[in-house]
């Protein structure tokens, strides 16, 4: 048995395996098929400062080995966050972590704040990534100037571990991974979906309702080890690792291209035990290679 | 209700008509408790154009075989995939998901259960468990033509069946709404499941009539736990989980425009 343990900033996991926000709901929907506490970390839905109803349907396609969704942040607020969920799962004995979305510094800042004050919520990720909505979201994440602006205006209100989630919609995103690492953000996690569109040929219409929306599962994995590799490169601040992973295989590539953590997203619909498979299979490959924990394969590449 | 992963075994796979087929599946173990409306995220394997499960109502449970029934219309290439499964196959399940149909509130309770096309699936298990329940549901089916009927001598087990059909070949011609059978008869409440244009010309009788109604809609999925927030429904509560909060959801609550 390995030691499988790693270290973003302050957060302590008990193994790299997070799921990512927006495809494990609050934990609870996943409490049925997998021990909770064993994941290293649990990324909650995306939370904004006020209640979002989200785009209209259809929200989702299939894609070869992948997926389009455009939901654009539906949830209840953060208040209701507070009042109503954080009771619920605070007391899961994992990294609760909150996504935070925004429209302005301000929001951001301002949601953030209310997170700061919640005890058994560790972490934020701050979503400077979603391609989904009008106002706010990928528009920060897309500039240096932009990125920065979130980063610095959470910094000033959030006291606990900073994550910064990146689009991967940009030429360049070492250099905004830079920007996020200059003002003070803890970590930064990559990728967030890959803009996309699909079209009813019969219709001659695009099958989602906003037009386009954001590719996750397996299409988008080489991209996406390729970025982290890119923006591991190029930061100091620990890197987790996400887009397209579904086995243990796939989550090690993650860790050799420089991810200190990874996330699972897409795949947990695919099979909702998927966490603990990757987790077990990581250990599995590190006790085949004889390697005492799993910090001897992260950033390893020759 | 809890929910579980299982790989469960194919008994039988029998073709109903030109679109569907029955899938029958069983466990060394019982079955997990299944109730009437809930549905089954299936695994499609060998297909790999299909990325996600595929949501499948529960047709029927057989507790004294042991076997989960499912009807699958072969509409697109994971579903006729299914179609190939063959005795002893397995097929990977994620169940049972979703809320149920109301139960049967009293025996003297005047119960209709509208279907067209595959959508009479799930009927077929409410239909068994009102008639244990001391009632005597009445069956409203609908198809394009007699030869897309389906498990018709199933449903006269439990209840008595009216037809409609879009060419007349079966029963009344037209369509359920207009059956005769909804101006000669008065009924408690009505539960429905198929084509959306169908459901809401169902629950707009339904509204006029002063019925309750309740409908199981079938929105495309990804999750089916209410994890992912794909399969919403506008509803007076804002959008909701179709997978989650549904699929059943009494018809005043929808915006269908009454």
């Amino acid at each position: 048995m390995a030691d499988l343990s790693v270290k973003i900033s302050d957060l302590h996991l008990k193994n790299p395996v997070m799921t990512a926000s927006g495809t494990f709901g609050y934990g609870l929907e996943f409490a049925d098929f997998v021990p909770l506490e064993e994941i290293g970390g649990i990324i909650v839905k995306g939370t904004t400062l006020k209640p979002r109803e989200g785009n209209d349907y259809p929200r989702m396609v299939e894609t070869p080995q992948g997926m389009l969704n455009c939901v654009g942040l539906q949830n209840k607020g953060v208040d209701y966050f507070i009042e109503h969920i954080y009771p619920q799962i605070k007391d899961i004995d994992t990294n609760m972590i909150v996504n935070v979305s925004g429209n302005s510094p301000e929001t951001y800042a301002e949601t953030a704040e209310k997170l700061d004050a919640l005890e058994r919520i560790p972490a934020i990720e701050v979503n400077i990534s979603c391609p989904n909505v009008k106002e706010g979201g990928m528009s920060f994440g897309v500039t240096c100037s932009g990125a920065a602006s979130i980063v610095k205006a959470v910094r000033e209100h959030y006291h606990k571990t900073m994550i910064v989630k990146l689009s991967p919609n940009v030429t360049d995103i070492a250099s905004i991974a830079r920007a996020c690492e200059d003002e003070g953000a803890d970590s930064v996690s990559l990728i967030n979906t890959l803009m996309g569109m699909a079209i009813d040929i019969e219709r001659r219409r695009p099958k989602l309702s906003i037009r386009t929306g954001g590719l996750s599962g397996p299409a988008v994995k080489p991209v996406a080890v390729r970025m982290v590799n890119d923006v591991a490169k190029a930061v100091k601040i620990p890197v987790i690792g996400l887009g397209g992973i579904s086995t243990a295989e796939d989550a090690i590539e993650f860790l050799m291209a420089g991810a200190t953590a990874i996330q699972i997203g897409t795949a947990n619909f695919l099979d909702p035990q998927v966490t603990i498979k990757v987790r077990d299979g990581i250990n599995d490959w590190l006790d085949r290679h004889g390697c005492k924990s799993v910090t001897e394969i992260i950033n390893c590449l020759a | 209700m809890k929910k579980y992963v299982l790989d469960l075994k194919v008994s039988s796979v029998e073709r109903v008509n030109a679109r569907n087929v029955l899938i029958r599946l069983t466990d060394d173990k019982p079955l997990p408790e299944m109730l009437p409306g809930q549905f089954v995220e299936v695994r499609v394997d060998g297909s790999p154009s299909t990325f996600l499960r595929r949501p499948i109502s529960i047709n029927f449970v057989d507790i004294e075989r042991n076997e989960l029934w499912l009807l699958v219309a072969t509409v697109g290439e994971g579903t006729h995939a299914l179609a190939r499964l063959r005795k002893g196959d397995m097929l990977n399940c994620v169940l049972p998901l979703g809320n149920t149909f109301t139960p049967l509130a009293s025996s003297s309770e005047r119960v209709l259960l509208v279907g067209g096309g595959v959508g009479v699936a799930p009927l077929l298990y409410f239909g068994k468990q009102i008639k244990e329940a001391g009632g005597t549901p009445v069956f409203l089916l609908g198809a394009r033509t007699a030869a897309d009927l389906a498990e018709i001598s199933l449903f006269e087990q439990y209840g008595r069946v009216c037809i409609t059909t879009e060419d007349g070949s079966a029963g009344e011609k037209g369509f359920v709404t207009n059956h005769s059978v909804l101006s000669t008869e008065r009924f408690d409440r009505i539960s429905t499941c198929g084509p959306k244009p169908m459901m809401k010309a169902v629950a707009h009788y339904a509204y006029q009539a002063s019925i309750p109604c309740e409908a199981s809609l079938e929105n495309m999925m990804a999750c089916g736990v209410g994890a992912c927030l794909c399969c919403v429904e506008k509803t007076t509560e804002g959008n909701l989980c179709v997978c989650k909060e549904g699929p059943v959801f009494d018809t005043r609550r929808l915006m269908w425009g009454e």
